[in-house]
């Protein structure tokens, strides 16, 4: 190779990597946030880019709210193992059993009450950064945060006091109980996250591709029938061959009617796609403003 | 396994006043380019409905914060993306407020192109004037100054040429090579996308076609080898053979080129080594370039850590304790001279006094105004600083990236200042210069 050029992948890419390691060299207690998605696959890898061949310097922790797809969590296991890492748990139904995270009566997702359990997990083990994956190109709100997006002491996100971020420069300096939110995926969108899965050939969790599913129609989406989900009387219950596109808990994921079953149909498909990816999280559409109420809060 | 066409990434920011549009334009590109979903196009239209009597704001697919939206301002950086068969797009939309200055800052300096808005009925207003000097002490390597409701005066040639008179009178002073006039109405499309039928009199691209084919190749620094030291990486693994001596000096190449073979110098010790493998996670590499994140092991095992700075020895940096740069101030709290922050460079921080407030630039005229008391939010001038560590540095019109650094405020961490480094006076003479081992 004599042409000294990155393409945009290779771009991303450097640039997550440089991010990875500015975590590793400044802070304490670093963790990495792993779900077993799509997006934090790209970040074990680019983990993996930034530390090999020296072990990943951070556990991964994962905030599990019992209503994940059970692929979703052998994954994670997996994965995890795979890669020599040690991997945190902690457990919304724990966070509720011990008053750390109180829902409200009626309340059926648990979307909201991970703010809670995250932040209590980040107490417990003195966490003062967590890498997460969130991506400018998901949402309105999401799209002013900083690469290095500073947490007071109760968590929150200011979003008109920010830190300028400034050239490759990042100010990861906290106090005491204060912690940082590191966003190496920031520049990715969608589409570049699955281009990159196919060049580095990252494995993903199965249901990403097509499969055969039982679903109902609720609030204009397809959602997975499940113990969680029972159908309604009188609701169909139809059985489709469906994809996720994003995932959120089982209860709230909008399933995608897909015949998709590789890596390049996926692309073709996100290429084609008419709406985007968290138009199928009703968790979303709750308000204009919903992502970022959530985010002040403690959302990741 | 690149495609067969590797698609470049073109970084671009909007800047302009408030009401010159910038929103609108970039929600035009995202709209006429297909980059817009339908559940977007449907939150706008919802949107509509309930705030805009009906009618879609394009501006609303930038103003993701509540207070924008209700305001009908933009407050913060927002990032777009957006791709066409040629490129992949990432635009910050900076604001045009006087107080949000510092978010222009964020926004430029990591951009290979600027688009300045400018209202046509309103001609070079403070703000342009602000937003094009911005530019070019960000040496944004790209400039286009967009002139904006064009529909608004008539698709008057003589306002366009006198607009673009108007910047030709300054623009010389601030030393931009590349600079491109375009008259457009990013609320009706013309010149956004398509080329507009109002303005036979115009023969350059449209915005976009312009944005697909600018040359960025040479936006890099390729002169020059600086590698800033991020992390060792030390797998410490007594159990594994291979790995049990390997010392890798892990970071993102800052300019230049380097080869395996090729002597290095280390600063700021000096001594010398040769790279003797550059090691990946995808397979060692016979050659590496700047912008690349790699970890090289040299020939010899030196006393090397986080902040010290590989070169190569045909083009030597400076090494000095005493700096004179120019700051962007970003912080109500002023500047003032005696004041102790934290300096970041590279990947070095290193404590620092502000030992003197040389001058502040007057926007306006560009005139340095010497001797001031303080810098306040949004000033930008000139300083000079003594550092605890000597930092070892370019000027920032030789390399943006060892040319650059920030000030944080001791204390609250805040980050208060964005500064570019003057040239050394000479190139560094280390201590160790005849230790070659």
């Amino acid at each position: 190779m004599s042409s000294y050029h990155l393409d945009h992948l290779q771009y991303l890419e450097t640039e997550a990597v440089h991010i990875m390691r500015e975590v590793a060299a400044e802070f304490e207690r670093p963790a990495l946030l792993f779900s077993g998605g799509k997006d934090s696959i790209c970040l074990l890898r680019l983990a993996e880019k930034a530390f090999r061949p020296s072990d990943i310097p951070m556990p991964f922790l994962n905030v599990d709210t019992g209503h994940h797809f059970p692929e979703l969590n052998d994954f994670r296991d997996r994965r995890a193992a795979q890669l020599g890492g040690k991997l945190i748990i902690r457990k919304v139904e724990d966070a509720i059993a011990s008053g750390i995270a109180v829902p409200t009566p009626g309340e059926i997702s648990r979307n909201r009450l991970q703010i809670p359990t995250l932040l209590a997990a980040m107490e417990e083990f003195r966490f003062d950064c967590a890498i997460g994956g969130a991506r400018r190109d998901e949402e309105k709100a999401r799209a002013k945060e900083r690469f290095f997006s500073f947490r007071d002491a109760f968590g929150q996100w200011d979003p008109k006091n920010q830190r300028p971020e400034i050239w490759n420069i990042y100010n990861g300096r906290v106090n005491p109980g204060e912690h940082m939110r590191v966003f190496p995926l920031s520049n990715w969108t969608e589409m570049d996250v699955w281009e990159y899965i196919k060049r580095e050939q990252l494995e993903v969790p199965t249901i990403y591709f097509s499969h055969t599913r039982k679903c109902v129609r609720r609030h204009g989406q397809w959602l997975p029938v499940t113990d969680l989900l029972p159908p309604k009387p009188r609701e169909e219950v139809q059985e489709l061959v469906v994809r996720v596109r994003t995932i959120g808990d089982i209860i709230s994921t909008g399933m995608v009617v897909s015949p998709a079953d590789t890596v390049d149909d996926i692309i073709a498909e996100i290429a084609a796609a008419r709406v985007t990816e968290r138009g199928s999280r009703a968790d979303d559409k709750a308000s204009e403003a919903a992502m970022e109420d959530r985010k002040k809060q403690g959302y990741f | 396994m690149p495609a067969s066409h590797p698609i470049e990434l073109l970084r671009f920011n909007t800047c302009g006043s408030v009401d010159d549009g910038k929103s609108t334009l970039i929600g035009r590109l995202l709209y006429d380019s297909k980059s817009l979903m339908e559940d977007q196009i449907e939150a706008l239209e919802r949107s509509a409905d309930i705030t805009g009597g009906g009618q879609i704001n394009l501006a609303n697919l930038t103003d993701g914060l509540r207070a924008e939206r209700e305001q009908g301002i933009t407050i913060d950086v927002a990032y777009r993306y957006f791709a066409t068969p040629r490129r992949k797009f990432i635009v910050a939309d900076t604001p045009g407020h006087v107080q949000y200055t510092r978010n222009m800052v964020t926004g430029a300096s990591t951009a290979n192109l600027a688009v300045v808005l400018v209202d046509a009925r309103q001609g070079v207003i403070e703000q342009s004037r602000r937003h094009t000097y911005l530019a070019s002490l960000l040496r944004i390597p790209h400039l286009v100054i967009a002139i904006n409701k064009m529909d608004l005066v008539d698709w008057s040639q003589e306002r366009f040429q006198e607009i673009r008179d108007d910047f030709e009178d300054f623009l010389p002073r601030l030393d931009m090579k590349d600079v491109k006039f375009i008259p457009m109405s990013a609320l009706n499309g013309d010149n956004v996308v398509e080329p507009s039928k109002h303005t036979p009199w115009y023969v350059g691209p449209a915005l976009l076609g312009h944005l697909e084919t600018v040359h960025i190749a040479s936006d890099w620094n390729l002169n020059g080898f600086r590698f800033p030291v991020q992390w060792v990486n030390r797998p410490n693994d007594p159990t594994n053979h291979a790995l049990h001596d390997f010392r890798g000096l892990s970071g993102q190449i800052a300019g230049g080129i380097i080869k395996v073979g090729q002597k290095v110098m280390v600063l700021p010790s000096g001594q010398k080594s040769t790279v003797k493998r550059i090691w990946t996670l995808g397979g060692e590499l016979t050659e590496a370039f700047c912008p690349q994140s790699v970890t090289l092991v040299l020939e010899h095992d030196l006393d090397i850590s986080r902040g010290d700075v590989i070169v190569s020895l045909d083009s030597l940096p400076g090494a000095s304790s005493e700096l004179e740069a120019k700051v962007c101030w970003m912080h109500p709290r002023p500047l003032q001279r005696g004041r102790k922050y934290y300096l970041k460079h590279g990947t070095q921080t290193v404590q620092a006094v502000v030992t003197s407030l040389d001058y502040r630039v007057d926007i306006q005229t560009y005139e340095q105004q010497l001797g001031p008391t303080e810098l306040g939010l949004n000033d930008i001038g000139g300083i000079r600083l003594k550092t605890a560590k000597p930092l070892i540095f370019d000027g920032y019109a030789t390399n943006r990236l060892t040319g650059s650094f920030i000030l944080i405020e001791q204390g609250t961490n805040a980050t208060v200042a964005a500064g570019m480094l003057q040239p050394p006076i000479a190139p560094v003479t280390p201590e160790y210069n005849d230790f070659a081992i």
